[in-house]
């Protein structure tokens, strides 16, 4: 990025502070670290260097129409190039929580703004004009009364000698041209004749290619290897023994190293390894549950919020609601297998691959290396996927452990059945539900959950109940449920699990949202109208009323086959209507799906629409077709034929509809999941009075 | 074990490959001619990630050994059309059907022989054709939009359906 350039960055000073903003070369002199850097060049070129990872919720396309709007250039004029894993430079940019545009916005607007100003005060300087009589417009700044015009590379040697204004204005919503527009993504076209780089995609000269086996019992160290057979698989040049960080447990493995892909593979059916599996429980599924049913029955949880007096209420009640829902453990199953390319050199590496957390990549590897954080430099590429499990060490520790041990480049492949058994998961998890319904009111309402805390794989206090056990109730039930009492109950097993779309949302929402309309039923109310008589707050009043308006709620009879669902997840909102009914042959067919999105601010309905629908699609897997599953500390399910995905013929139509408001913008790629378990399970209630507690569950025997 | 020669036309161009004989012909493609658009996936034909044409058939190049080609015609999605605009690719782009992107030359290359077939496909034709075609994105709805907005472009005089290079 050498020559002419308007190069403009923003930093925050502090927690809870406003970002500042500055010209990339004062950085240095301030000694202060930026983020999400803008340049302009002499032609006029817009680069943008996006700090988050792309993986399919369309950031690529989020960020540029956030920046093309203050900046006033045309979409297609500004070029977006991955940022390198920094953060000190570009702080946190592990892509995760729905949080890119919600997090930055407001940044990037004003950094966008200043960048426009500077520009437009450099054209007036040069007119000797009015800087009111200028406008900007297209990528360039226009004087009104003469008509004169220069393109922006024309002013950015001007304009970088100018100070950043501290104050500058930002356009209102009405005035916007492209955010809240339904426009193209920049990176489809790439993704329609191949020439996108996805990680698996990546070869540098040179480079080597290996497999490793991997403990299928996911710990344990390597008794023995021989490698004698797969030494002689053509194209096989090394075997090596390797050790990676499971955040801070180790995995062992076994790479082999060969000219390609499928010739390592070959030489690692020909490895014979023996394993130390002692030290560690090994795990079965029917086990895990079995003691997380054992640990509701017979013990209270941490508190993770308690008011009123619930178990005098629940202790004193006669007729109680007291139901136990459960949850699987799931895997990401990303379309693109795990893969990364190291190249150790010496006194520094260099990472490509698909990664959700490149800055934590870079942390973790000059720990575990023991090099300079600077002489780790990690390229995100495109992601074929990522759900949580790319934001996830794992995979660069081995192939730059690999590429050390070769001295040459190497990419490491995962095949599907590795990247299915080796987990991290999410975590499958219990709740204990106990409510009292008194005069068609909730009069006590308590919820224990037992299942893994991710925080502890990450070094998390377990002292303290999991900081998500509420994740997907909407906060305002704490202000209308007086007798309150929500708990986790620490639960373990050596079993890594790790975020999946939508997180702790996605198992607690089914949980507290089939309970909520259990509640309902119980208090013989109307599930939508109940959960509106609990729901003090006028965004969620205006959701409902949406909900009810565009599924035609208020029309239907019961037993029609209606559910509903609400659930909170990153600051968004999502509202679902699920229809169903009986199939000939015994089992339910899903006729419809309407989403309600409250997000707040938001820069591209189209992805907000295509977000919601990919949600929906997820949740319909996990919630019918699929499960991970344990025996004997083996992973059960190794490829799709065991780990069934919804395909074409099973998906329902579905609407989503996206409410209109000012509010702070809120996650779009994970909060359309949770709602949808629970708003079709509870449908299936209502077309056959069967109440299902345990997913996932078979849509074609469900009725029968 | 013996290196094989297998000569074939991929996209068009004449290309020997040095390869070992029970190479997939997904791993020639993608390590020996180095084309990277076709994907793999699952390795045993469950996903359709690999999908590209063999003498204009959809395969799954996972399970299709590279000593089938010898002599064939083989078209992956970098072929499908000069230009990025197959009707199928121009009705992809106008509907934005890919998230993250990773499955979609595989659902494009399904996509093109059912149109070839069929240049009106029913849904049910859709679900028969593209059912062996995962995406975990959950970019069904779209897929489907965009079948059926390619066909139309076809039946109105589009860009001839270009499988047979």
């Amino acid at each position: 990025m050498g020559g002419a350039m308007l190069s403009l960055g923003f930093y925050v000073p502090s927690a809870g502070k406003e970002a500042t903003i500055v010209k990339t070369t004062e950085a240095e002199g301030f000694g202060v670290e930026l983020n999400a850097w803008i340049h302009i060049d002499t032609s006029g070129k817009v680069t943008i260097f996006s700090h988050r990872a792309e993986m399919g919720q369309g950031v690529y396309q989020a960020i540029p129409q956030i920046i093309a709007e203050e900046l006033e250039v045309n979409l297609d004029e500004v070029n977006i190039v991955f940022a390198k894993g920094d953060n000190k430079k570009y702080g946190n940019q592990v892509t995760g929580g729905s949080s890119s545009v919600r997090t930055t916005y407001k940044n990037l607007l004003k950094l966008s703004a200043t960048a426009r100003e500077m520009l437009m005060e450099a054209a007036a300087n040069r007119w000797k004009v009015s800087r009111a009589e200028c406008y900007a417009e297209s990528g360039h700044v226009f004087h009104k009364p003469s008509k004169r015009k220069y393109h922006y590379g024309e002013l950015v040697l001007d304009a970088s000698k100018l100070q950043a204004p501290e104050q500058v204005t930002l356009k209102k919503r009405s005035e916007y041209k492209l955010i809240g527009k339904p426009l193209r993504r920049q990176d489809t076209r790439m993704k329609t004749n191949g020439t996108a780089i996805f990680g698996l995609d990546k070869e540098i000269p040179g480079m080597l290619y290996a497999v490793v086996e991997r403990n299928p019992r996911l710990r344990g160290v390597v008794k023995s290897v021989d490698d004698t057979d797969a030494l002689k698989v053509p194209g096989v040049k090394r075997v090596v023994k390797v050790r990676m960080g499971v955040f801070s447990t180790y995995r062992e493995g076994v790479a082999v190293v060969a000219d390609s892909a499928w010739q390592a593979m070959q030489g690692r059916k020909a490895l014979r390894v023996t394993w130390d599996d002692t030290g560690f429980e090994h795990q079965n599924t029917e086990q895990i549950f079995r003691r997380q049913a054992d640990e509701l029955k017979n013990n209270e949880g941490l508190s993770f919020k308690t008011q009123g007096d619930v178990n005098a209420i629940l202790n004193g009640a006669s007729d109680k609601i007291d139901v136990v829902y459960q949850t699987p453990y799931q895997q990401h199953a990303c379309m693109e297998p795990l893969n990364c390319v190291a190249h150790w050199q010496g006194d520094k590496v260099e990472i490509w691959g698909p990664i959700q957390a490149p800055d934590w990549v870079q942390d973790y590897i000059s720990k575990e290396m023991n090099l300079p954080r600077e002489n780790v430099i990690v390229n995100m590429t495109f992601l074929g996927g990522g759900f949580g499990r790319k934001a996830f060490m794992d995979y660069p520790h081995e192939a730059v452990v690999i590429s050390k041990v070769i001295g040459a480049p190497v990419q490491v492949v995962w095949t599907r059945e590795d990247d299915m058994t080796q987990g991290p998961y999410r975590p499958g998890i219990s709740y204990r539900c106990e409510g009292v319904v008194t005069n068609g009111e909730i009069s006590a309402f308590k919820v224990k959950m037992a299942g893994q805390n991710n925080d502890h794989w990450r070094g998390g206090p377990k002292d303290k109940p999991n900081r998500s056990t509420s994740e997907g109730l909407l906060k305002p039930y704490f202000d209308s449920i007086k007798n309150l009492s929500i708990q986790d109950i620490p639960f373990e097993t050596p079993i890594p699990t790790m975020w999946w779309r939508s997180v702790y949302a996605s198992t607690n929402g089914f949980a507290y949202e089939s309970f909520l309309d259990e509640l309902a039923v119980a208090a013989g109310k109307d599930p939508l109208e109940f959960r509106r008589s609990y729901l003090k707050d006028e965004r969620a009043q205006k959701l409902i009323d949406r909900m009810q308006e565009v599924s035609g709620w208020k029309k239907r009879k019961k037993g029609d086959g209606f559910g509903v669902a609400i659930t909170e997840c990153f600051n968004s909102t999502v509202g679902q209507v699920v229809k169903v009914s009986k199939q000939p042959s015994g089992g339910v067919k899903i006729d419809r799906v309407w989403a309600v999105m409250d997000c707040g601010w938001y820069v591209n309905p189209d992805t907000i629409k295509a977000q919601v629908e990919g949600s929906i699609v997820m949740a319909l897997g996990a919630a019918t077709m699929h499960e991970i599953r344990f025996e004997d500390g083996l992973t059960v399910q190794k490829n799709f034929y065991a780990y069934p995905m919804p395909r074409i013929y099973d998906i329902p139509p579905i609407e989503v509809y996206i409410m209109e408001n000012d509010a702070d913008a809120g996650g779009v790629g994970e909060p359309g999941l949770p709602a949808f378990a629970p708003a079709l399970t509870n449908a299936i209630f209502d077309l056959t009075g069967k109440r299902i507690r345990k997913l996932p569950f078979d849509l074609n025997t469900v009725s029968s | 074990m013996l290196m094989a020669t297998v000569s074939c036309k991929i996209n068009g161009k004449d290309q020997t490959l040095e390869v070992d004989p029970q190479m997939p012909l997904l791993w020639a493609i993608r390590d020996v001619a180095r084309l990277k658009g076709t994907k793999y996936g699952c390795g045993v034909a469950q996903c359709g990630a690999c999908v590209l044409h063999l003498n204009g058939e959809a395969v799954r190049s996972c399970v299709t050994r590279v000593t089938r080609a010898e002599g064939q015609k083989v078209v992956t999605i970098e072929g499908l059309s000069e230009n990025n605009d197959h009707p199928l690719q121009v009705a992809w782009q106008e509907i934005d059907v890919p998230q993250c992107g990773y499955c979609h030359s595989g659902q494009i290359m399904s996509a093109a022989v059912l149109l070839r077939e069929n240049p009106n496909p029913t849904d049910q034709d859709i679900d028969r054709a593209m059912g062996g075609n995962i995406c975990r994105c959950g970019t069904y709805p779209r897929i489907r939009k965009a079948i059926h907005r390619a066909a139309e472009m076809l039946r109105s005089g589009g860009k001839r359906n270009g499988t047979d290079l």
